[in-house]
């Protein structure tokens, strides 16, 4: 279990993923580039921020001056899932050495989180792995936002080419691998159920954290004690 | 050139995201759970994953529904993440294209 080995299989699990999300990237950096910030500004952020979706609603909302506490209030509440997120993967971090967790964090992201979660349902979770996922997703993202912002070419629309839909079909094909019989069944409803009506009903991003609480409530409901 | 408003954005945008990333950690970070508040965080991953997939499931239309069921039932069969992953993708432009 050496690092390169466990690095090699981060990178394995991802790139799958880092594919569909060049696009993605490049579109970002020519519509920040057309709101006003220059190409190196939006390079910047996006190494500094990198959570693809906030930096889509900040740009969607960006004028100048720049609003930058409104910015920062916003960008926390479409990012709340990453402390839900945190909580869970910080109990399978007992075999990465403890002074980097809180580092290593910084480019945690929905894809490398799923991906770590389904690791460690087999297996320890390790610096390799972790960095196998997460350095390749941030080279992409902060190098194919860089080129959109600079060159201003994108690859046309994502939705035409289907590669939104690539990251929930990755999600489908990790969801799979938590199945543990009905009660993940009745987990699974009562987040999607939660979710999907507050999606529908509440602006903004708080249907992941609502669908989320749900399921987890759903499952301390149905625990009986004695069990593992 | 790197106006100063920005960078403070950009600053501000850095800190709030990272404060998300790291305080689920700062809370739960080495403390052992059981009973109850374990089978809740045991049930988190996958509860989150569909919560951030359901709304595209099942309130965007119905090409991305369908798509979704194709996805799912390739994932159920157990093929590779990149085999499910292409088929959920190619399934949906097809049926965008087909249902509109």
């Amino acid at each position: 279990m050496s690092f390169s080995s466990e690095f090699r299989d981060g990178v394995r699990d991802i790139y799958p993923i880092i594919f569909a999300a060049v696009p993605i990237g490049l579109l970002w950096g020519t519509l920040a580039v057309a709101k006003g910030l220059a190409p190196l500004e939006a390079t910047l952020m996006s190494a500094a921020v990198f959570a693809g979706a906030s930096q889509y609603i900040a740009i969607d909302q960006w004028r100048e001056p720049a609003p930058w506490a409104a910015l920062a209030v916003t960008v926390f509440i479409v990012n709340i899932r990453h402390v839900l997120m945190s909580a869970s993967l910080s109990r399978h971090m007992n075999h990465i050495p403890k002074r980097l967790r809180a580092p290593l964090l910084f480019v945690l992201a929905d894809e490398n989180w799923a991906m770590s979660e389904r690791r460690a349902l087999k297996q320890p979770l390790t610096l390799g792995y972790y960095v196998g996922l997460a350095a390749p997703m941030y080279v992409c993202w902060t190098t194919s936002t860089a080129i959109g912002a600079f060159a201003g070419k994108a690859l046309g629309d994502p939705a035409a080419l289907g590669f939104d839909f690539a990251f929930s079909a990755m999600f489908i094909a990790i969801l799979v691998g938590f199945w543990k019989g009905p009660r993940t069944g009745a987990v699974l409803a009562a987040s999607a159920g939660v979710a999907a009506l507050v999606k529908l009903t509440v602006p903004g991003a708080w249907f992941i954290v609502a669908g989320g609480l749900a399921g987890a409530l759903a499952a301390a409901l149905l625990h009986r004690e004695g069990e593992a | 050139m790197i106006d100063g408003l920005t960078l403070l954005a950009i600053a501000g945008m850095a800190l709030a995201t990272y404060a998300t990333r790291v305080s689920g950690y700062l809370l739960l970070g080495g403390v052992t759970v059981r009973g109850r508040l374990k089978a809740a965080l045991d049930a988190l991953p996958p509860a989150i994953l569909v919560s951030v997939i359901a709304p595209t499931v099942v309130a965007t239309g119905l090409a991305e529904s369908i798509a979704a069921a194709i996805t799912i039932a390739a994932a159920v069969l157990r093929l590779p993440m990149i085999a499910v992953v292409a088929i959920g993708v190619a399934s949906v432009v097809a049926l965008r294209a087909f249902i509109g």
